[in-house]
């Protein structure tokens, strides 16, 4: 083709732009978080280089309690939203009536301000006046009123239901579309040997969507990872810890206690386990891609 | 054919009441939150705090729908500097992610692949991570407690799944017319603008839904961190600073709450066959 310099050029003009402005509010900052991480940056003006005393400093504290909390926290989150979200996808492949309706029912809690979700189940969390201390106790399934963000291991499992309830929107809709470019023949086939309808979904759709899954799950695993809001408008990250993963750490070392060095150190650490992440969620999107092309 | 698949999607009596239920319990679960709130938000402040629970309101009325205008002070205010705040982020994520799109979409040069995963892995950092740098930066420039505290940062990390988006819906509109074009004696810019634009608008138009809706309902840290101040909060912060108050009037918390979803709401019915498809395909980052 004519002019493929000029091409070349005019594509650099056109990349500026984004390429400077990503490179001024992630990039820098990324970079600012390793050097800051080496200092004890706070609100004063001068800035002392310290080296390594960071991050021995936080492997003196509960720091080892709080990974591994953000682990658990993590994958729980994330197997109960490929769980009920693939579920759900399921369901609303069904050709009943109605389903047009169901899928755009879905959607909310993804699309309205993630805060006020929050709120309402703040609200649901509530001992006393709460939906579900309430229908406990109506059932008989408990004596009296259950404040779940009042104690450690039910604050634990509250936070991550919210989590899950903000993530299966986005896991449904892209497994409900995974399910749709099945191949249809590959379902008359067995229908016409007389498959029934479960053994066709263990048998052609679950395995077919399989790479999907593991896709979804990846992108699934580094948001989570990151939740923020959830934690913070609950509990933040309370009560007595039981709820505080690394991003809550940081954020309360940082910008509660404005200690900067200390909290760039876990940026850091989290860094490194979102890079770790990454490389495998590349690894495994390749894999899956060189079989199903061969 | 169409014999043959209406076959094979009838259903049996019971698997129909099975999957009704399950259906019915899995959207008892994504609506349950939004219930109780409509719920709270009918019942007079009175009979909230009520025991034994009742899960439907004796008395209820749309009084706290009137209230809180004057009892949620600034709401109004935090309306407006939602939308104001989503809809500057997203000209100026357009306006940066449309020519970048272009550059991927329909020129070959070298290092494209590489840079593209590189505005993808942007998507891998929360703001939370980077926190502390754009605070110093921020506070340097001067702009904490400005609209442009929550506007400069949450463009940064919408432009990547934006330019994912628009640069796979510009690689399918056919090569043939910009050759046509470029045979013609047409410029690279011409084509661009008469040539491409007017045929990339649908995704143009999705992208900046996504965006929207990106920017008015996820981004909460930035706008919690670098401003305080009451008149430029957006409506999530604005709530959140009521609702850690010590007396809380839940049932204007809600009610203010269901206003502020309302546009979000009306926005999924009106575009909900764009959504689906953008949401989607901006998942996929392979």
């Amino acid at each position: 083709m004519p002019g493929q310099k000029s091409a070349v050029l005019f594509a650099w003009i056109l990349l500026v732009p984004a390429l400077l402005y990503v490179a001024a509010i992630v990039a820098y900052p990324l970079v600012d978080t390793f050097h800051l991480s080496f200092t004890d940056a706070s609100l004063r003006k001068t800035t002392n280089w310290v080296g390594w005393k960071n991050y021995q400093k936080i492997f003196d504290t509960e720091f080892a309690e709080i990974i591994g909390r953000t682990f658990v926290w993590t994958f729980l989150s994330v197997s109960l939203k490929m769980i009920i979200g693939t579920g759900g996808a399921v369901l609303l492949n069904a050709a009943l009536p109605g389903r047009a309706v169901f899928r755009i029912l879905t959607m909310p809690p993804w699309i309205v301000p993630m805060a006020i979700g929050i709120f309402m189940w703040g609200w649901m969390y509530n001992g006393q006046f709460g939906m579900i201390s309430g229908l406990l106790q109506r059932f008989g399934l408990s004596d009296g009123p259950v404040a779940f963000l009042a104690y450690g291991s039910t604050a634990f499992w509250a936070t991550i239901i919210t989590d899950v309830w903000i993530g299966v929107p986005m896991v449904t809709m892209y497994m409900l579309a995974a399910i749709q470019s099945v191949p249809v023949d590959l379902h008359e086939a067995a229908w016409t040997d007389g498959a029934s309808r479960f053994y066709r979904l263990r048998r052609i759709t679950l395995p077919m969507i399989f790479p999907a899954a593991i896709t979804m799950s990846m992108i699934s695993l580094i948001s989570t990872f990151n939740s923020f809001d959830i934690i913070w408008i609950l509990t933040q990250g309370g009560p007595s810890g039981s709820t505080t993963t690394m991003i809550i750490d940081t954020y309360s070392t940082a910008i509660g206690s404005k200690k900067f060095g200390e909290g760039a150190a876990r940026a850091v650490v989290i860094c490194l386990f979102l890079s770790a992440f990454a490389i495998l969620y590349f690894q495994a999107v390749t894999k899956l891609s060189r079989r199903m092309t061969t | 054919m169409m014999k043959k698949n209406a076959m094979i999607d009838r259903y049996r009596w019971w698997e129909v009441v099975l999957l009704y239920l399950g259906i019915a319990l899995f959207l008892f679960f994504i609506l349950a939150p939004f219930i109780e709130g409509f719920l709270v938000s009918l019942k007079p402040l009175g009979l909230l705090f009520s025991t034994p629970y009742k899960f439907i309101p004796e008395n209820g009325s749309f009084r706290a729908y009137v209230t809180m205008w004057e009892s949620v002070p600034g709401f109004a205010r935090y309306i407006f500097n939602s939308f104001f705040i989503s809809t500057v982020i997203t000209l100026a994520v357009l306006i940066l992610v449309v020519p970048a799109s272009y550059a991927f979409a329909r020129i070959k040069f070298k290092g494209a692949g590489s840079l593209l995963g590189g505005f993808l892995a942007v998507n891998m950092f929360s703001g939370a991570v980077l926190l502390i740098p754009l605070f110093r930066l921020m506070r340097s420039y001067g702009l904490l407690n400005t609209y442009w505290s929550m506007i400069v940062p949450g463009v940064a990390f919408l432009i990547p799944t934006a330019i994912w988006l628009l640069s796979t819906y510009m690689k399918r509109i056919p090569r043939e017319l910009d050759e046509a074009a470029y045979v013609d004696g047409a410029g690279h810019f011409y084509i661009l603008r008469r040539v491409i634009l007017p045929l990339a608008m649908p995704g143009i138009i999705v992208v900046a839904i996504t965006t929207f809706i990106g920017a008015y309902a996820q981004q909460f840290i930035f706008a919690l961190t670098f401003n305080s101040k009451t008149e430029f909060m957006p409506l999530p912060i604005g709530l959140f600073a009521y609702f850690g108050r010590q007396e809380v009037i839940w049932n204007e918390l809600m009610a203010a709450s269901f206003v502020g979803i309302a546009p979000a709401m009306i926005l999924i019915f009106a575009l909900q066959r764009y959504l689906v498809a953008g949401l989607t395909a901006g998942a996929v980052k392979q």
